[in-house]
């Protein structure tokens, strides 16, 4: 493997464990503190029923869009992007 | 459509083509809306939407008819990113889900949200771990991909294999969906119904294969989410005046607390007494872990969303992105279009209970209940007092059989099916028949793409890793289509012979699949492109191993529970008292006299049993919590015991790793662009 490949598998799992850092944190941590954050009460919503309804859901579809344009830029700087 | 001349075209035109769709869909619904207002029945209401709808997709099925093998198992890896979503979207999104989500949700509360945060949040994986590299890696089917990256056809089988095992209960499952749908609303008799629906299915599938099923599930995509949402759009404009349920749910959420509170000072709602002997409701809405404690939870949370990221049918609709890039920005297309269907789901649930219990708040009297508790007591989805309600006779003479009843309905007199909650909704909020009847297409909808999916998955599995990778690796172009489709037809034809039995245990291990995809395709398949070390025998031995220990557990838990707890006891986290009660039942099997009694006193040993038969208190639809694991652990350690993979398969692991350059995998019949 080359130097550069090298380097571009290196940013390419940099990301991938962030990404997965980010995946436990909204599918699995925040929701260790449903009891705490329910006594937090937005238009009417108790925010630990409202992460595992809603806010989880929506931060997962942000981090995909955010994930397939950092990946991108990643491929583009590397050198190994395809052909537009 | 002309293949050569057309392709490009219609690729080009897709905007315009599906808004047109769109614009006609609603058009309809209207024009129906307007027949229902001029007196036409219902009956014919429903016949209009069920049928015309198959039409247009069975009519895409054919226009998209192809005779070339890239566009057959791969859509000729043109689908642009934003429409493999909604394809993916609908592809996922099955029977169950469009109809059962919301009731499960009613019934469990927060409890039920594990499914929602499961079944979206294992798309992080498929975009981060999967997708990009298998698109990379040009494979036809999911199983191809284990054969050239491990070598040779022993791990293509097991992945066929546990393919099969995955997809099929899940097939069948939807086929029997659509049979429910269309008797319920045509009065067709339910095999009837399921041959019509395979009739749907079939026509969608078999002449284009991937491309026709590509096309069918947008315009699918399109009816379902269009049926799903707009009941609660128009139920919360005119309760709060926003058409925006998901937000104005709140609202709902606190009175069902107030609710609740009523209910339990009043005596007509399950309570439960604390220490000081206050009385409170048994299980509020919003409060978690009332059905599963946390570790079901979050157990149940981590094999839905690795299950999501290894089911065949979902990962093959990424083989037809245009690009590595594309197949990345799908799978965030998908998610958005799944997480629209989802994120509205609990909305549902909480305006359907607010309504019910509402209803029973104000002292509702058994002769006085509304009549959409009759529409579904008919067909025995709705029970008040523990007998089908059937009409207000009825219910009171079963009711007349609880001391202390009071005559007044209560909630623990009521028991609803979950599939009761979005198809009764319209009725509920007292809306036109036509939103009732657009919600049945929905469910069509929903089940027929899905079924589309997981049928193609299994056919080409059948047609390419076994018959032509296998058996006939020399077969021409034209016999490869044609034994594609003769396999699809039979296990169309098998499928639903299978679903027209209506089989209890086959729709009750769907949940199976999950756990199965996650236990025996997800650790050789991630390890495979993120461990260049993963060798063939690593492969196989976690392959096999962890799918092993995850049937064991799933068929030991639930058809061997009794021998299942005499070996784990030890292991076994259930209470005290229900082990007890195990022993004693064990005594009184062993000591009852052959014949009725003894068969008795099994059946009731044998119940207990499926309640402490398990390892640490983990429930059956869990079993990959244990699987996965093994699995990984097993290509890990099997891998470092034999000998690195060859150069050549670690140079192959890198090309994978990078976007750029040609496909790993070439078809000799399949005229693709490689970028």
């Amino acid at each position: 493997m080359s130097r550069d490949a090298a380097r571009h598998w290196q940013r390419t799992s940099g990301l991938m464990w962030t990404m997965l850092g980010l995946w436990l944190f909204f599918g699995f941590v925040i929701h260790f503190f449903v009891n705490s954050l329910n006594s937090i009460v937005i238009a009417g919503f108790p925010l630990g029923f409202y992460m595992a309804a809603q806010g989880s859901l929506l931060a997962f579809v942000v981090m995909l869009f955010v994930f397939a344009k950092k990946q991108d830029n990643i491929d583009r700087e590397e050198g190994v992007a395809e052909e537009d | 459509m002309a293949e050569a001349k057309s392709g490009g075209d219609f690729i080009s035109n897709l905007g315009k083509i599906y808004t047109y769709y769109t614009g006609g869909f609603f058009a309809f619904v209207v024009f129906l809306g307007i027949l229902e207002q001029l007196g036409v029945p219902n009956k014919f209401i429903g016949y209009g939407f069920v049928f015309l709808t198959i039409a247009v997709y069975a009519l895409i099925g054919v226009l998209s008819r192809t005779s070339e093998v890239g566009e057959y198992y791969v859509a000729g890896r043109k689908v642009p990113a934003f429409y493999n979503g909604m394809a993916t979207g609908a592809d996922w999104m099955s029977g169950a889900s469009f109809v059962g989500m919301a009731g499960t949700l009613f019934l469990l509360g927060y409890d039920g949200l594990a499914f929602v945060l499961g079944w979206t949040g294992g798309y992080v994986l498929v975009a981060v771990l999967i997708a990009p590299f298998l698109r990379k890696f040009g494979a036809f089917t999911v199983p191809d991909f284990f054969a050239e990256r491990y070598g040779g056809n022993t791990t293509r089988l097991i992945a066929v294999i546990v393919l099969i095992s995955c997809s099929f209960t899940y097939v069948v499952a939807q086929i029997y969906a659509t049979g429910l749908i269309a008797s319920r609303f045509l009065d067709l008799d339910f095999t009837i119904a399921v041959y019509a629906g395979l009739l749907g299915i079939l026509l969608c599938s078999m002449l284009g294969g991937m491309k026709a099923v590509t096309w069918t599930q947008v315009a699918q995509y399109i009816v379902l989410i269009v049926a799903y949402l707009l009941p609660i759009v128009i139920l919360s404009a005119k309760k709060f005046g926003i058409p925006l349920p998901q937000l104005t749910y709140g609202q709902a959420l606190q009175e069902i607390t107030n609710l609740e509170n009523s209910l339990a000072a009043k005596g007509m709602a399950p309570v439960i007494k604390d220490a000081a002997g206050a009385v409170s409701f048994a299980k509020p809405h919003i409060k978690p872990f009332t059905d599963y404690d946390p570790l079901n939870y979050f157990a149940l949370i981590l094999c839905l969303m690795v299950g999501t990221a290894s089911l065949p049918h979902i990962l093959m609709r990424y083989f037809t992105t245009p690009s590595v890039r594309d197949a990345r920005s799908s799978v965030a297309w998908s998610l958005f279009f799944i997480f629209l269907l989802y994120f509205s789901a609990p909305a549902y649930a909480a305006f359907s209970k607010l309504e019910v219990y509402s209803l029973i708040n104000k002292g509702t009297a058994l002769a006085d209940l509304p009549q959409w508790i009759y529409t579904y007591g008919k067909i025995g989805l709705v029970k008040v007092c523990g007998a089908n309600a059937v009409d207000a006779q009825s219910v009171i003479a079963a009711c007349g059989k609880i001391a202390n009843q009071g005559g007044m309905l209560r909630l623990q007199d009521l028991s609803i099916n979950t599939d009761v909650i979005v198809l009764s909704t319209p009725e509920i909020a007292g809306m036109p028949y036509v939103i009732a009847g657009l919600v049945a297409a929905g469910g069509l909808a929903a089940a027929l793409s899905t079924a589309d999916g997981l049928l193609l998955a299994i056919a080409n599995a059948l047609s390419h890793d076994v018959y032509y990778k296998m058996i006939n690796p020399n077969a021409p172009t034209k016999t490869r289509l044609i034994a594609s489709r003769v396999l699809l037809l039979f296990v169309a034809i098998f499928a639903a012979y299978v679903a027209s039995t209506k089989p209890a245990d086959i729709l009750s291990m769907v949940a199976w699949a999950f756990s199965l995809a996650a236990a025996g395709i997800f650790p050789a398949l991630v390890l495979g492109v993120w461990w260049k070390r993963a060798n063939t025998p690593g492969a196989i031995i976690g392959m096999l191993a962890g799918f092993g220990v995850c049937v064991y557990y799933l068929v030991g838990t639930r058809y061997y529970a009794v021998s299942f707890y005499e070996t784990w006891s030890w292991l076994s986290g259930s209470a005290p008292a229900a082990k007890a009660k195990f022993v004693e039942l064990q005594t009184a099997w062993s000591s009852a006299a052959a014949g009725a009694a003894k068969d008795a006193a099994w059946v009731a040993l044998d119940k207990q049993a499926q309640a402490v038969a398990n390892w640490f208190g983990v429930k059956n639809i869990s079993a990959a919590l244990f699987g996965m694991p093994v699995g990984f652990l097993g290509v890990i350690v099997g891998s470092l015991l034999t000998r690195a993979p060859s150069q050549e398969i670690q140079d192959m692991v890198d090309a994978t790793r990078r976007p750029s350059g040609d496909l790993i995998m070439r078809d000799k019949d399949a005229a693709l662009p490689s970028h």
